[in-house]
């Protein structure tokens, strides 16, 4: 029995890596192109960040975009005032990503609930208004331009990612690679299961001697150092960073992400993404009136499918 | 010395809106754990409703009749939709009311276009009252007197009306309220639609003083989250004082760091969360 989940499992893995790993090749076949397979990578692993935190330790932030936006401000004033280096523009957004996180995190981590939502909207509200009006720096309103990926260089070659746009997607699949692994390890060790008993019944966490704030912190930490990654990587896909990659309104779209593919799974944002990034690419071509579609698509997955894509497939299952 | 009063004075009008955006955004929290994203919305929808109806009923019928108007589909959103989600975690109640926001912006701009439309006052209200304190208009006078109007009315009838002594015992302990007997879905449908309509009024009383937008009410909607953080979430009087401290605040500031304004009331949220972590006014087990 163990062994059949285990071998299902590394099945799965397999058919999602393969997926991913062929999608340059065949995604010109259905009518994608490659920018639209790394966005897809880039938003899933931001989705997956989140749901490190709500689906996995039960703590709804509906400020994430503000980690992501840093994360791309960190890597596009790196690239520009700083050294032309893509990895290094990588660790200057995680960097800043992470450290914000965990500052304002020190201040949320007691409040649960809507409450906890609340704060962290408002909170990640300040990123915006920071990016918003340093414009000397950060470019305001019309963002962060004039910077771009540098080609990775590894000793005597160099993988030019800046034109080669199939080069580019595999270095974020890459990244993708580490990060999901690093958190499919954290959760898979003694503090992830922490966590996850913490999002079954926080008090009896507490009275089993968890120090049930801490962990919350830590993994709300750990959250918006992957979805600084995910920001990072973000900025240098567009060469481009812009104020509203902060605001709440893109938070939501990555919350929705996550409960669109199914927040129990630790894949289910990946999907989630892939579905949203799609049918945003397609509709928006399609309509003026996006905005609407958008309202609806949200407002039709909490009646109708709470428990995501993956979830009306679990139900099937179970009956 | 006119230019500090100039913007304390701004300060207070813009915290007037604070307060009933937060009061209303407040009730709906207490009461069903719900954070109303689409708030703004509502807020444009009551100027917008009001805007048409003024050339047929005249502007002091169309300053309630609106609100009202905005409040019942308000109720038939809660009926509909947000009261399903109730049991649910408070997670797609937020989502639903994000969805709705943008459903509602997108409407109001389909229906009204997208372009600011002005929205006229009685002449008298419009003229200045001195020749010195020139930004104190009629208009803005009457502004303040209706929110302390509408404010003065809410707290009255939250103290003696027989459903506002509900609606503030739901707000502490809604299981006893219920095994009382007291019809906890109505109540909820109630003080949604209460909610909803303080917003309207909100909404008509900005649209004599900046143009109607389908986006109006967005810039008021982050600080009047951080006017109910800063208050101590469950406390109606301290969403109240958060709403005129951040609005005063932000206008003090505006004399002296002009680009600040924004960022003082986060520093102010900060602070107030650093040091009291429950809000001004917060009580104690409130904030869990």
């Amino acid at each position: 029995m163990m062994r059949q989940v285990q071998s299902q499992q590394a099945l799965k893995l397999a058919a999602i890596w393969a997926v991913l790993l062929l999608a340059p090749y065949w995604m010109p076949f259905v009518g994608g192109y490659t920018a639209l397979g790394t966005r897809v990578l880039v938003l899933g692993l931001a989705a997956m960040s989140l749901n490190f935190l709500l689906g996995f330790t039960g703590v709804l932030s509906f400020g994430h975009a503000a980690y992501f936006g840093l994360g791309a401000y960190g890597a596009g004033l790196m690239l520009k005032y700083g050294i032309h280096s893509t990895p290094l523009s990588l660790v200057a957004g995680i960097l800043l990503g992470t450290i914000s996180g965990a500052l304002l995190g020190a201040l949320i981590v007691r409040r649960r609930g809507v409450y906890f939502a609340m704060c962290t909207i408002a909170f990640g509200q300040v990123f915006y208004y920071i990016a918003f009006q340093w414009s000397s720096i950060t470019g305001g309103d019309d963002g962060l331009r004039g910077f771009t990926r540098a080609p990775l260089s590894l000793g005597p070659w160099s993988i030019d990612i800046l034109s080669n746009s199939i080069a580019f997607y595999y270095f974020v699949a890459l990244v993708f690679a580490i990060s999901a692994a690093a958190m499919a390890f954290v959760l898979e060790s003694p503090f992830g299961h922490t966590l996850l008993a913490i999002r079954e019944n926080e008090r009896r966490a507490r009275f089993l001697g968890i120090p049930t704030e801490r962990h919350i912190w830590l993994a709300f930490t750990l959250s918006c150092l992957f979805i600084s990654i995910a920001g990072a990587l973000y900025a240098l896909l567009n060469n481009f960073a812009n104020p509203r990659m902060l605001d709440y309104n893109q938070s939501g779209e990555i919350v929705i992400m996550a409960v669109l593919g199914g927040m129990r799974s630790f894949w289910g944002p990946l999907l989630g993404a892939a579905v949203f990034v799609v049918l945003q690419d397609y509709l928006s071509s399609m309509t003026n009136n996006w905005m609407s579609f958008l309202g609806m698509i949200f407002m039709l997955i909490v009646l109708f499918f709470p428990r995501g894509v993956l979830g009306i497939f679990r139900r099937k299952e179970a009956a | 010395m006119t230019m500090i009063l100039f913007n304390v004075t701004n300060g207070l009008i813009i915290g007037a809106f604070y307060v009933l955006m937060a009061l209303g955004l407040s009730l709906i929290l207490n009461l069903s754990g719900v954070i109303n994203f689409a708030h703004g919305g509502f807020l444009a929808l009551g100027g917008y409703v009001a805007y048409t109806l003024t050339p047929h009923i005249g502007f002091w019928p169309a300053l309630i009749i609106s609100p009202i108007i905005v409040a019942i589909v308000g109720i038939i959103i809660e009926k509909l939709m947000i009261q399903r989600l109730y049991g649910r975690d408070p997670l797609y109640s937020l989502l639903l009311t994000f969805g709705l926001a943008f459903v509602i912006q997108d409407g109001t701009r389909w229906w009204w276009g997208a372009t600011g439309l002005p929205f006229t006052v009685p002449d008298f209200l419009s003229q200045p009252l001195s020749n010195e304190f020139f930004f104190i208009t009629g208009y803005r006078v009457f502004m303040v007197a209706m929110v302390v109007i509408a404010v003065g009315a809410l707290f009255l009838f939250l103290r003696y009306s027989r459903m506002g002594v509900r609606i503030r015992a739901g707000t502490l302990d809604l299981d006893t309220v219920s095994t009382l007997g007291v019809n906890v879905r109505t109540l909820r449908t109630f003080n949604f639609g209460l909610g909803i309509f303080l917003a309207g009024f909100a909404g008509v009383l900005a649209g004599g003083q900046v143009s109607l937008l389908p986006t109006m009410g967005d810039p008021l909607l982050m600080p009047s989250f951080i006017a109910i953080i800063v208050g101590g979430v469950g406390s109606l009087p301290g969403t109240l004082l958060g709403g005129l401290l951040i609005g005063v605040a932000a206008g003090i500031t505006t004399v002296f760091f002009p680009s600040a304004s924004e960022a003082v009331i986060y520093v102010l949220m900060a602070v107030v969360l650093l040091i009291r972590p429950r809000g001004l006014l917060g009580e104690e087990g409130m904030l869990t």
